[in-house]
């Protein structure tokens, strides 16, 4: 067994674990926690199949953002966790039964799969072999996928904007500038005032 | 054994289907609910990379990268969601949320 696949196993298993304990775990806490670690090895899966960009962006945008969002929520609300974890033993059995059914059934088609003769052939996209992951897949993004690159952009935007509007509020008691008001304030409302130093303005 | 597409098919499929039976199981908790489609979309990324890397042809990696896209985007506004009905309603369990049914 060579160096590859014996990181191959120890990724997947520390990946498959860590992906059973985010289920079971009774705080939330730790299963984000074993979220960020199931990520981890994710990475470490492209990497050895040679995606080194994607891995980077895994561990960028899941570990940095995605993960640590879920940790935010987590911790802000003050939510009885324990609560929440119930039903879980009511929903064992049901639950096992459903996960043992797709688990063969995509075991099955993994055994039986084959590759179409017209499909290998009809490559598009073939890696080019002087250039680094990377530059490959830039080269291809920004010329050939570039409509999508956009989109995915726009998809990013209106996820933005909908997080932003979701969560603003205004408190009606918070004093809020508003420029026009100050903008249309005339000399003679306002009065101004010598304030001698260290004495602050009384009354 | 070495390393080939069937290997990186079966942990795949395992990680899918750690994914559904965390939906099911924790029924009451929206946030592990959350975090189970992320396994999801997580294990149907590892299927483009390594069809990606068996058919050595890049498109499986730039739609990997869509769909990491697409990921983020649900989680925020999942996220987003989840905070505004806490403020709302002081609760996240799940069976709680039924004031639009018929």
């Amino acid at each position: 067994m060579n160096l590859a696949a014996a990181f191959f196993y120890l990724f997947s298993a520390i990946m498959i674990a860590s992906a059973f304990i985010v289920i079971v775990a009774r705080n939330p806490v730790h299963s984000v926690l074993f979220l960020i670690l199931a990520f981890v090895n994710a990475a470490g899966l492209f990497m050895i199949a040679g995606a080194e960009f994607l891995a980077m962006i895994l561990i960028v945008v899941y570990v940095g953002a995605v993960a640590v969002l879920f940790l935010f929520v987590v911790m802000m609300l003050d939510v009885d966790f324990a609560e929440l974890k119930e039903g879980f033993l009511q929903y064992l059995p049901i639950g096992s039964l459903i996960g043992i059914g797709v688990l063969i059934e995509l075991v099955l088609i993994v055994g039986a799969w084959v590759v179409a003769p017209s499909s290998p052939g009809a490559s598009p996209t073939a890696v080019a072999p002087d250039l680094s992951n990377t530059a490959a897949l830039g080269q291809i993004l920004y010329t050939k996928y570039f409509y999508l690159f956009q989109a995915a952009g726009l998809v990013l935007l209106t996820a933005m904007i909908g997080a932003i509007v979701l969560t603003l509020r205004h408190k009606p008691d918070v004093k809020r500038q508003d420029i026009a008001e100050q903008n249309a304030r005339t000399p003679t409302e306002v009065t101004m005032r010598k304030v001698p130093s260290r004495a602050g303005l009384q009354g | 054994m070495p390393v080939g597409l069937t290997q990186y098919l079966v942990v795949a499929a395992i990680l899918f289907t750690i994914g559904i039976a965390g939906i099911i199981l924790n029924r009451k908790n929206i946030i592990v609910i959350l975090m189970s489609v992320e396994l999801i979309l997580l294990s149907v990324n590892i299927n483009f990379v390594a069809f990606s890397a068996y058919h050595s042809d890049l498109t499986g990696q730039v739609f990997a990268l869509f769909v990491l896209t697409v990921a983020a985007a649900e989680a925020a506004i999942g996220l987003a969601v989840l905070v505004t009905y806490y403020r709302n309603r002081g609760s996240i369990a799940v069976e709680d949320i039924n004031a639009m049914k018929g």
